[in-house]
């Protein structure tokens, strides 16, 4: 399958690294443009990587269930976290569907750097779906 | 340092991940500060609609609460958010302004509490609330700031 980024995705230069069957894996460099207070990742960055994340998670879990692109995705809310502050080194995030059910997904993201059991920040986010 | 001037903070440009949004000031009083973020296509997060994505909302979000935490601190003093909720009421409408007004409630040493909402025209019709924690940074009691904030 392939993710479909939205144009938001290309202010974060957020780019798809791995989705070998498993929820994909997105990367966003370090940059001027994702930049909060001197040295660290904006939060407001951080969170948008994890959402796109989960949205992403979402829609592989939809796709393997078959519903795939028939199905709507909104959001309701998503509360986040922040662990660590976000450092000059690329940072990754990922998705996982805790559970999808006929009209609402949980999904919690993590954004790590150096090591994925060391997350710099979490999200936990409640999505409504529209299935046609 | 003494006092804090969101709109000259503001003049000096969000620099970094809000000027790439295109943030600007807004309007402020004595616990809160606006921020507009104009409607732009580069923030579009779903192209079939045209609305803007939510990150860019939780940003503002970000940035409003937190100089309303300085205006009420009267000072600049960096802190990092601990966490932050979002509702998410209503698609922004594709074209307009969104205007986020955040507040600070309550204060203490090291904990600021903070609320918002956001709306595109209609502080009435809010798009979404938000809710979170800030927390000071670095070395809280050698800031000067005690006294002050339990004043």
């Amino acid at each position: 399958m392939t993710i479909g980024l939205p144009p938001y995705a290309e202010i974060l230069r957020v780019s798809v690294e791995a989705e070998d069957g498993a929820p994909p894996v997105l990367l966003m460099p370090f940059a001027d443009d994702v930049l909060g207070r001197p040295g660290f990742l904006h939060g407001g960055a951080i969170s948008g990587l994890l959402e796109m994340a989960a949205i992403a998670a979402l829609q592989h879990a939809l796709e393997a269930e078959g519903a795939g692109s028939e199905a709507r995705i909104k959001p309701v809310n998503v509360t986040v976290d922040f662990m660590r502050g976000g450092r000059d080194k690329p940072t990754r995030a990922a998705g996982v569907v805790t559970r999808l059910g006929n009209r609402v997904a949980n999904v919690e993201a993590t954004a790590w750097q150096d090591e994925r059991d060391k997350p710099i920040a979490a999200a936990r986010m409640n999505y409504l779906i529209m299935r046609d | 340092m003494a006092g804090f001037d969101p709109q000259w903070f503001a003049t000096r440009g969000f620099g970094g991940h809000g000027a790439a949004l295109g943030m600007r000031y807004h309007a402020h009083g004595d616990d809160w500060a606006e921020l507009a973020l104009p409607y732009d296509e580069r923030l579009i997060g779903d192209p079939a609609s045209g609305v803007i994505a939510s990150g860019p909302i939780i940003t503002m979000m970000d940035m409003a609460t937190s100089l309303a935490i300085w205006i009420k601190r009267n000072a600049f003093v960096p802190h990092a958010t601990l966490d932050l909720r979002v509702d998410y009421l209503r698609p922004a409408t594709p074209g307009k302004t969104v205007i986020g007004r955040g507040e600070c409630y309550r204060i203490t040493r090291s904990i600021a509490f903070v609320r918002g909402q956001a709306h595109d025209g209609d502080p009435g019709d809010p798009l979404a609330h938000v809710a979170g924690t800030f927390m000071v940074v670095g070395d809280v009691a050698g800031m000067g700031l005690n006294r002050r904030i339990e004043a």
